[in-house]
Order: structure tokens, then C-alpha cells, then sequence
């Protein structure tokens, strides 16, 4: 599983958000909240249920707008591509993104060539990620587990420098997580930024974590 | 940019038609709601000849408006529901075209196969050949602007639960003029004279949606995907 493009990002990508602010109704999810996370480093989240880490997740894609405050990754919008045409950033969310009528291979091929990844390398992936078994199945027969694999096998074929994942490890068993935390590894390792929400423990290995607590702390 | 516009445009066209494929009863229902109206009328209403003759542009096109309107709500409502369009609005590219490849992938399953059956149906209309010809060319025109009208009810409303009432009455409006343009050109010609002139503006109403509805639809679809 090496990776994609040979050679580290550059070491003056840092991801930041100032003072973003988010309020659902009556009840403000977020304040004046601000981060980074340099190259290298993962983003934890963590806070109880409801606490706003999801909102926050998709605030940082993109997909949800603040009310004040701005997400940047060097100073540009995380939508976007670097020099070399990667695309920065990949959000994984609780929905995995894949249609039941197709296999998955082809799910995952159709990710593939949105994100140029070599269409030749996916076989090498299912089997990483232990899949290799159901690459001709439909993903409707997949177990939540298995699907979930294959959402993390998307993230890892898009090759962008930013990581976005919600709660990743629901439904894996223990080879599952062992393949997301060495995919993790291998990502920061190559100078990439990971903003994870997580509620178990997980090893990042020599990486350094920021923890992010919502909720309470906030 | 890894991928080239017309390649992004292809390989979401293509997944589109390949998902479609593997869902047979979603392609079959606006076709088979359109020849169960039409071959309704003939069966309530008078039979005669020369009656069903002046009956059929109207019938027909009104039945295609309605497969249409009926077959709208699928559009990007299970992409929303599995997360794919979280992913199609996460890429660095324009979210215009990636709308205006699913909007064509969604006619060319659900409203090419009613301009293909409707020639047939209007033979049991008594609808003469050059007639029919209008006939087609206006549904040929004028479904692919209903779709991409849609499109922009369909974005705004694919977050909700319950869409296909207000769907309607939100596009419905919309698609009038090409109803009425379609059905009076198939008219027109029925009747023996030049019916260039509603198929002009039919096609310059083609040419606005083209330009306007799937950028409006993206805005929408961010909006309804928050």
C-alpha cells in the first residue's frame, strides 16, 4: 500500500479555523471556536453526543456554513486542489457514500477516477483492506462493517492531504481498525493533517494529537 | 485539476446510467404512467376518429408533463440519503456540471424512453405521419427542459420527507410554457400549417435551462445537503 505520489506535502500547509460560531435554534453548538493542525498532526474531537463534533466536521468540509468565522488551509478554502492537482482535502462522513446497486469495485472505481487514482492499484487496496472477497458483490449485501472498510478505502485512493473522518471507527472489528490506524499512520507520517472524531482510543502512533473537547469545555 | 470537465461529466454520467440499470422498476414507472394515461382516454372518452385525432397532442403531452413531474423525485434524493452527494459537493470542481450529468442520465432513463413510445401511441390516436414527426420533435425538445426545470425543485427539495406534492406545485408552474408550446406545435401541424414557430421558442426554452438550471440546482442541492 505505498503511496500514491512519492514525497511529503509541504511543510507550510496548516489547517486552521477562527472564531467560528454555530448556533441550531436555540442552542449555540459552537462560540468563537478556533483551531490548527499543522502537517503531520491529527485533530482529535471529542465531546458526548450532541456536542456539535459532526456540525464542526462539516463545518471544516465545507458542507455546512458558520455563522461566523473561516475554515482555511493555507490560507485557501480546503475545497480545492494543491500544485500537483491532488485534491486537499476528503471528508468521510457516517454515510458511506456507496450505492447498493453497484459492486464494490465498481463503487470504488468511480471514486477513483474522480480522484486519479490508478485504476490498476484498487485490487492491491481491497486487499488491504480486507475486502478482496467482496469486490464483485453488491454493496447492499455488504455488512455495515465491511462498508465502512470501503469508505476507508475511498479516503485512502483520494489521495488529499486532509483527512476528515467522522467517527471512524463504527462497525469495524479489530483488523479493521488496525487497517484505519495504519492507514492513519502512513498518512501523517507522509506530512498529511487528519481532523478525526473519535470517541474510543485510537493509535496514531509517533503522530502529534491536539485534542479538541466540545460540549462542556467549550 | 486530476480530471478533465467532459471526463468529470462522463464518469458521473456513466456510474448514473449504470445504477439506473441496476434498478429496472425505476426506469419502468414514469414510461409505463405514461402509456397507462394515454391509452386511458380513448377508452373514457369518445372514441371516434377525427375526436381522438384533436384529443392526442394535448393528451400526450400532458401525460409526458406528468411521467415527468412523477419521476423528478428520485433525482438526487438517494445520492443525499447514502452520502454520495456529500461527495460529489466535497470535489474541487464545478458542481454545475457534475448536477447537469446527473440531470441528463436521469432523462435519458426516464424521459427518452416516453419520446420513444409516444410516437406509437399516437398512432392509435389517428395522429397523421407529419404530425407525429412534430410530435416527437417537440418531446425530443421540450422533455429534456421539464427534466432540467426539475432539477432545481428536485435539489431544493430532496432534504425533505414527504417532496412529491410540493415538488409539483413548485415546478409545475415552470413547466407550463413548454407544455403549452409542445402541445400547440403538435397542434399546428395536425392542423396542416408551419409549426416552426413554437418549435423555435420550445428550443430556446431548452437553451435557457441548459444555461441556467443546473447552476441554480447546485445552489440548491448545497443548501438542501447542510
Amino acid at each position: 500500500m505505498a503511496r500514491r505520489r512519492g514525497g511529503g506535502f509541504r511543510e507550510v500547509d496548516l489547517l486552521t479555523g477562527t472564531g467560528l460560531t454555530l448556533w441550531r435554534g436555540a442552542n449555540c453548538l459552537f462560540d468563537a471556536l478556533s483551531f490548527s493542525a499543522a502537517p503531520g498532526n491529527a485533530l482529535l474531537i471529542r465531546g458526548p453526543n450532541g456536542s456539535g463534533k459532526t456540525t464542526l466536521l462539516r463545518v471544516i468540509a465545507g458542507l455546512t456554513l458558520a455563522e461566523e468565522g473561516e475554515v482555511k488551509w493555507n490560507g485557501t478554502p480546503v475545497i480545492g486542489c494543491d500544485n500537483s492537482g491532488r485534491h486537499l482535502m476528503t471528508y468521510c462522513g457516517h454515510a458511506t457514500a456507496l450505492k447498493p446497486e453497484l459492486t464494490t469495485m465498481e463503487n470504488l472505481r468511480f471514486f477513483a477516477r474522480l480522484s486519479g487514482y490508478p485504476i490498476r492499484q484498487i485490487g492491491e487496496l481491497l486487499v488491504a483492506s480486507g475486502l478482496a472477497a467482496c469486490a464483485d458483490l453488491p454493496t447492499r449485501v455488504l455488512s455495515a462493517g465491511q462498508k465502512r472498510r470501503a469508505a476507508l478505502a475511498r479516503v485512502f485512493m483520494s489521495g488529499a492531504q486532509l483527512w476528515l473522518l467522522d467517527e471512524p471507527q463504527t462497525n469495524l472489528d479489530s483488523a479493521g481498525r488496525q487497517f484505519l490506524e495504519r492507514m492513519l499512520q502512513e498518512h501523517l507520517a507522509g506530512s498529511g493533517t487528519a481532523v478525526i472524531v473519535a470517541h474510543q482510543s485510537i493509535d496514531l502512533g509517533a503522530a502529534p494529537v491536539t485534542v479538541l473537547q466540545m460540549g462542556e469545555a467549550a | 485539476m486530476n480530471l478533465g470537465l467532459g471526463n468529470l461529466f462522463w464518469v458521473v454520467l456513466q456510474r448514473d446510467l449504470l445504477v439506473a440499470m441496476r434498478r429496472w422498476s425505476d426506469i419502468c414507472n414514469p414510461v409505463i404512467f405514461f402509456v397507462l394515461v394515454v391509452a386511458l382516454f380513448p377508452l373514457a372518452l369518445n372514441p371516434r376518429a377525427e375526436f381522438l385525432r384533436a384529443l392526442a397532442p394535448g393528451v400526450l403531452w400532458i401525460a409526458a408533463l406528468l411521467a415527468a413531474l412523477l419521476s423528478l423525485n428520485q433525482l438526487f434524493r438517494a445520492d443525499i440519503e447514502d452520502g454520495t452527494m456529500e461527495q460529489l459537493l466535497t470535489l474541487p470542481y464545478p458542481l454545475g456540471l457534475v448536477i447537469l450529468a446527473k440531470t441528463l442520465a436521469h432523462w435519458l432513463v426516464t424521459g427518452l424512453p416516453v419520446v420513444v413510445v409516444a410516437p406509437l401511441l399516437a398512432i392509435t390516436y389517428h395522429l397523421p405521419a407529419d404530425a407525429i414527426g412534430i410530435l416527437l420533435l417537440s418531446l425530443l425538445i421540450g422533455t429534456p427542459t421539464l427534466s432540467l426545470l426539475g432539477s432545481i425543485g428536485a435539489a431544493l427539495t430532496a432534504g425533505l420527507r414527504q417532496s412529491g406534492v410540493l415538488l409539483a406545485l413548485m415546478v409545475g408552474p415552470l413547466m407550463l410554457p413548454v407544455l403549452m408550446l409542445g402541445a400547440r406545435a403538435t397542434d399546428i401541424a395536425l392542423s396542416g400549417d408551419d409549426p416552426t414557430g413554437p418549435l423555435y421558442l420550445l428550443g430556446a426554452l431548452l437553451a435557457l435551462a441548459l444555461s441556467l438550471a443546473p447552476p441554480a440546482a447546485a445552489m440548491a442541492i448545497r443548501i438542501s445537503a447542510d
